[in-house]
């Protein structure tokens, strides 16, 4: 009886976990337009997606996005963690506690202080703000990656580097960066998958010219449902389910 | 290797530019919106420069004050739930062989990995008068007319629930993984009934867990404000719906950096307490840098 209660257990809250997205999949390819009923498959909705043009621009500027800030985020990231590493610098305390402070703040204090900023620069919103947005929230993410291994760096090896005259220029591009490897591309694909997924920082950076798709979701699951958002949905789901999956298997295999 | 660091142009382009860019986009911001929460409102402006106390005094007010009551009632309820379903779960997955362990930690990391907003749309087709689970319910007999769920609180709970859920179940299943079986054993040899084993032994020894779990569930429930506007009634809100209104649509912005510190000083009380709580349960690992 023990043992029924546990299982059981375990697959009601997976039940629980998955059930929605099980139907968001599935209505994706059902031919009803508004009822639950199952009415026959249909790719309908996914050629929908495929004519709307405007759409299929909005993913465009959200992939584009994710790259641009996924990329900025792991190079600063990467600095940043050498940096904090090897390095003692004034203020080191105080940037650590600011790495933390970011790491847990709700989004929403984020994306608010963000805007304050812009504000107070005169900076349009587009964007520009969302990638230096995207950018600040990813940043600490790529440190944490990238510091973690960084631990198991070897002194001995940059030692010699050094040793055998290196400055820490050639240190870093020659040892220290190709080392990282592994924790690069996966702080990288951590930020891209941050970036395809934020809204609630976004929603107070981003601005008319361009529009990202989870924001057009946002606006769009408000106005009601749509087969069409059932369709998107399941695009960018099993296109992050496989970013993290390529990730884990490409990082798994490296390491 | 410390010598010639005084004069090393690699480390001053690392630690300037970590420093520059955090410092622009990260630690001015979050002082200037500190100091934003002292201003005055402005009608032309969005703020105007001055020193008040108002905006905080503003939030005794029980108009905003009702506001915060009911997100943390909201939130409280939201953790407790989640602990509810999320202990067993936790307690039961690390009773089980191996395999099945990491298949089960895989399937709770995933729903991380994709957008919680669509998560959040998907829970609309299941709970929608016409949706999954009414018909599922009418065609079996069991209600004869749609239960109305979706724009209620019910459903803000459902979704906050979905989403929480497993930042609850991670920290408690590595603080019962950790929990030695044989101190239970040991336990109900010594006549404890496996109740009072649980009780007495294994719940005091995975409290690191419960904590982190449940400052994990409690500080995001209180600011993810896309939840109960797709899944909630008007009336429905939580802090973060109320900061971003304060934002964009009432526009007095003093008013809501003085919420959103609130809410932030809050957290950074809590987490004050959870260190407090790791290190008493001689937990090493607490800090995340």
């Amino acid at each position: 009886m023990n043992d029924i209660l546990k299982k059981g257990w375990l697959a009601m809250v997976l039940a629980f976990l998955y059930a929605p997205i099980l139907a968001l999949i599935l209505y994706s390819f059902n031919s009803a337009r508004y009822s639950a009923e199952w009415e026959g498959f249909t790719l309908q909705w996914y050629a929908n997606l495929a004519d709307g043009g405007e759409l299929m621009q909005i993913t465009f500027n959200s992939i584009f996005l994710a790259m641009a800030s996924a990329t900025g985020a792991t190079i600063l990231g990467l600095i940043g963690a050498v940096a904090l590493k090897r390095y003692q610098f004034a203020g080191k305390a105080l940037l650590k506690a600011l790495i933390y402070v970011l790491l847990m703040s709700p989004d929403i204090v984020m994306g608010i202080a963000l805007l304050v900023i812009f504000v107070a620069l005169q900076l349009d919103l587009g964007f520009w703000t969302l990638f230096l947005s995207h950018v600040t929230f990813s940043i600490p993410f790529v440190i944490v990656t990238i510091l973690g291994r960084l631990e198991g760096l070897d002194e001995n090896l940059t030692q010699a580097a050094h040793d055998l005259g290196c400055n820490d220029w050639q240190t870093f591009r020659m040892i220290i960066a190709p080392l990282m490897l592994p924790a690069i591309f996966s702080g990288w694909l951590l930020a891209f998958t941050l970036s395809m997924d934020d809204v609630i920082i976004s929603f107070f950076v981003s601005g008319p010219d361009f529009e990202i798709l989870p924001l057009r979701i946002y606006s769009m699951v408000r106005l009601g449902v749509k087969p069409e958002i059932n369709a998107l949905c399941t695009i960018l789901f099993l296109l992050t389910m496989g970013v993290v999956f390529a990730s884990r298997k490409l990082v798994g295999e490296k390491e | 290797m410390t010598d010639p660091q005084k004069s090393n142009s690699f480390r001053l382009f690392a630690v300037g530019t970590l420093w520059g860019f955090l410092g622009l986009f990260a630690f001015i911001p979050l002082i200037l919106l500190f100091m934003v929460s002292f201003f005055e409102r402005g009608y032309s402006e969005f703020y105007v420069p001055g020193f008040t106390l108002e905006n905080y005094l503003k939030l005794l007010d029980p108009v905003y004050f009702i506001v915060f009551w009911k997100s943390f009632k909201m939130a409280v309820l939201t953790t407790v739930l989640c602990l509810i379903f999320g202990y067993p779960f936790a307690y039961f997955m690390a009773s089980m062989p191996k395999k099945t362990r990491s298949l089960l930690m895989v399937l709770i990391i995933v729903p991380f990995w994709t957008s919680s907003l669509i998560r959040t749309y998907a829970i609309v087709l299941i709970l929608r008068t016409n949706g999954l689970l009414n018909s599922i319910l009418m065609n079996l007999g069991m209600i004869s007319a749609p239960l109305e769920i979706l724009y209620t609180d019910w459903a803000v709970y459902i979704g906050l629930v979905y989403t929480l859920l497993p930042f609850m179940i991670l920290p408690l299943y590595s603080a019962v993984e950790k929990l030695d079986t044989r101190l239970l054993d040991a336990a109900q040899d010594l006549g404890a009934s496996p109740w009072q084993a649980f009780l007495k032994v294994a719940l005091p020894l995975t409290t690191p867990g419960i904590v982190a779990g449940c400052m994990l569930v409690f500080l995001p429930a209180l600011g993810l404000f896309y939840i109960p506007d797709i899944l909630g009634g008007a009336k429905s809100l939580v802090v973060g719906s109320f900061i971003r209104n304060q934002f964009l649509a009432a526009r007095n912005w003093p008013f809501g950096a003085a919420v959103s510190m609130t809410l932030s000083m809050m957290m950074l009380g809590l987490m004050l307490l959870y260190a407090k709580v790791q290190k008493k349960a001689g937990n090493q690992e607490g800090g995340m840098l």
